[in-house]
């Protein structure tokens, strides 16, 4: 295999972007929708401050396994959720945690960019007077420049979000979440219904935010995975084929360059997928 | 075969149209030769054979707004919740839309009788204003619920989705987000339910009756421009000239009602929501 040289893979060793302790605990989770097993026996660890990878073929349950971490899975009809997530040391499904917060604090980036049908300034401003802020126009703005947005938006913040381009409306979204000041952003194949420039400018911001917010990103894309991933879990189908786990974890070169599993080894390097 | 078709749909189109504007054209030319602005203004005499159309007028509009106010927050708010909140297939749902689907097919004089019945009778108030209203907005409120609700559901899940996952609450989804977007489904509701009102006889006939004095309250009889049409046509011999021009005049508030509507939505629209 080509060994390549990644620059802020050389810059940034591991231990400069976490701490030891896991800001998300993940036991023995596993998603029904109604009788059929989405994935089982899930358990993992994601580290603070880093870019955690979620890959692996479609079907295996990387998306929905993400949409449980902030319970918005719990908006799908019939799915039930088994085992524990614990967030910060708490676990998320206790009957006394506050949704709206627990959301707040751990934001979804979707597939396709979803701003809300609103002005490009509303967007941002709603959620942050939902959740009581201060300052939210400064709040707005910052959120803008950090992913920069403000220079191409600022003239135009009253017309409608839905006007902007596809990689556009994305780093809105992004810009919406990080205003709420999140400790987690869970990425759902962020990148993939942008084309390749917009595709470049999401990955760099996520090298940007990196160390501010822990990112857990499902990526179909490899090669972004190995761009981006400070550690990547592999999920793969079980032996029935039906139901996702996983079958590779460790950090972004020990899955990709020297990984145990044969059946990631293939599929990282190009052999199956 | 497709020739033939098309050429089928295009004659009944032609038809279509050409009836449109035979009624039209029949109604401004005969009235046109008699019309003034007096006629908009006097009360009507010798049983609407003479005089205008004030008082009428003004009852219309009264009992349309009587409707109106029924219509638009009880609409609203039972289209919100089967949309939003509904247990969709739950037995109880499933009546209340059945239940909404045979009225809006029930024949407007049955809810004449019924209006009649309940409002003027049981309830005392008597041939009004106010029990013409409430029967018009019994009426309609089975087209505008079914139509709004449909916009509500046209609203995509992944905005609800995109709210959700931001920590907004529903009140605020539905505030911010699918009352906005669903608005332009609102307008043509009550677009419709006017002019559902406005169209409407014999659900009136019963209820706000058909006296042609200006109303003093909503619980005076009141005559609606449709009831006056009536009227003239099938009970006032010689009352035909001021059958057509109120016929004129309802029509110019129908289309004005409805244009005014779709230029303020649309403006609103593209400001607004811009897809």
């Amino acid at each position: 295999m080509i060994k390549r040289n990644y620059p802020w893979k050389t810059k940034l060793s591991e231990k400069e972007c976490c701490d030891s302790s896991p800001i998300i605990d993940v036991k023995n989770l596993s998603l029904f929708y109604d009788k059929q097993k989405a994935f089982g026996d899930i358990s993992l660890e994601v580290n603070r401050g880093c870019v955690t990878g979620i890959i692996g073929p479609s079907g295996c349950g990387k998306s929905s396994f993400i949409h449980c971490l902030n319970r918005m899975i719990e908006l799908y009809p019939s799915s039930k959720v088994d085992g524990d997530i614990y967030f910060n040391g708490k676990n998320i499904f206790d009957s006394r945690v506050n949704l709206m917060d627990l959301r707040k604090s751990i934001g979804v980036i979707f597939q396709e960019p979803t701003p809300l049908p609103l002005s490009i300034i509303t967007n941002i401003e709603l959620p942050l007077k939902e959740h009581r802020f201060n300052n939210i126009q400064e709040r707005a703005v910052s959120a803008l420049k950090s992913v920069g947005l403000w220079e191409e938006v600022k003239d135009k913040l009253k017309t409608p979000a839905n006007n902007l381009s596809g990689g556009q409306k994305q780093r809105l979204c992004i810009a919406r979440t990080i205003a709420l000041e999140p400790d987690v952003i869970l990425m759902d194949e962020p990148c993939s219904s942008l084309d390749p420039i917009s595709t470049e400018k999401i990955e760099g911001l996520i090298h940007e935010l990196k160390g501010s917010y822990t990112i857990l990103i499902v990526t179909h894309n490899l090669a972004q995975a190995r761009r981006v991933c400070d550690y990547v879990y592999a999920f793969w189908y079980d032996e029935l084929g039906s139901c996702g786990k996983i079958l590779d974890s460790g950090t972004c070169s020990d899955v990709f360059e020297h990984s145990q599993n044969e059946t990631i080894r293939d599929y990282v390097g190009g052999l199956r997928g | 075969m497709e020739g033939l078709t098309k050429s089928i749909s295009w004659i009944v189109g032609l038809a279509l149209i050409a009836m449109l504007f035979y009624i039209l054209g029949d109604i401004i030319l005969v009235s046109a030769k008699h019309f003034s602005l007096n006629f908009l203004l006097d009360s009507p005499f010798s049983g609407g054979r003479k005089g205008g159309i004030y008082p009428i007028i003004i009852s219309t509009l009264l009992i349309l707004a009587v409707s109106l106010l029924v219509v638009i927050p009880i609409g609203l708010a039972s289209s919100l919740y089967l949309a939003e909140f509904a247990e969709q297939n739950s037995k109880g749902i499933i009546v209340i839309r059945k239940s909404i689907e045979v009225l809006s097919a029930v024949p407007s004089i049955v809810f004449g009788l019924f209006g009649n019945a309940i409002f003027s009778l049981y309830l005392g108030m008597g041939f009004s204003i106010l029990s013409g209203g409430l029967t018009l907005a019994i009426m309609a409120l089975p087209l505008f619920i079914t139509t709004v609700e449909k916009g509500f559901r046209s609203v995509p899940s992944n905005y609800r989705l995109a709210a959700f996952s931001l920590g907004m609450s529903r009140f605020t989804m539905i505030k911010s987000v699918v009352i906005p977007y669903a608005l332009p489904a609102i307008f043509v509701g009550i677009v419709l339910s006017v002019g559902r009102a406005l169209a409407e006889t014999a659900a009136l006939i019963f209820t706000s009756g058909y006296v042609d004095r200006m109303p003093e309250s909503l619980f005076d009889s009141g005559r609606s421009l449709s009831i006056h049409i009536y009227d003239l046509t099938m009970n006032v011999p010689g009352g035909d000239i001021n059958a057509y021009k109120t016929s004129l005049v309802l029509i110019v508030l129908i289309l004005a009602t409805n244009t005014l509507i779709n230029t303020i939505l649309k403006s609103w629209y593209k400001k607004r929501i811009a897809l």
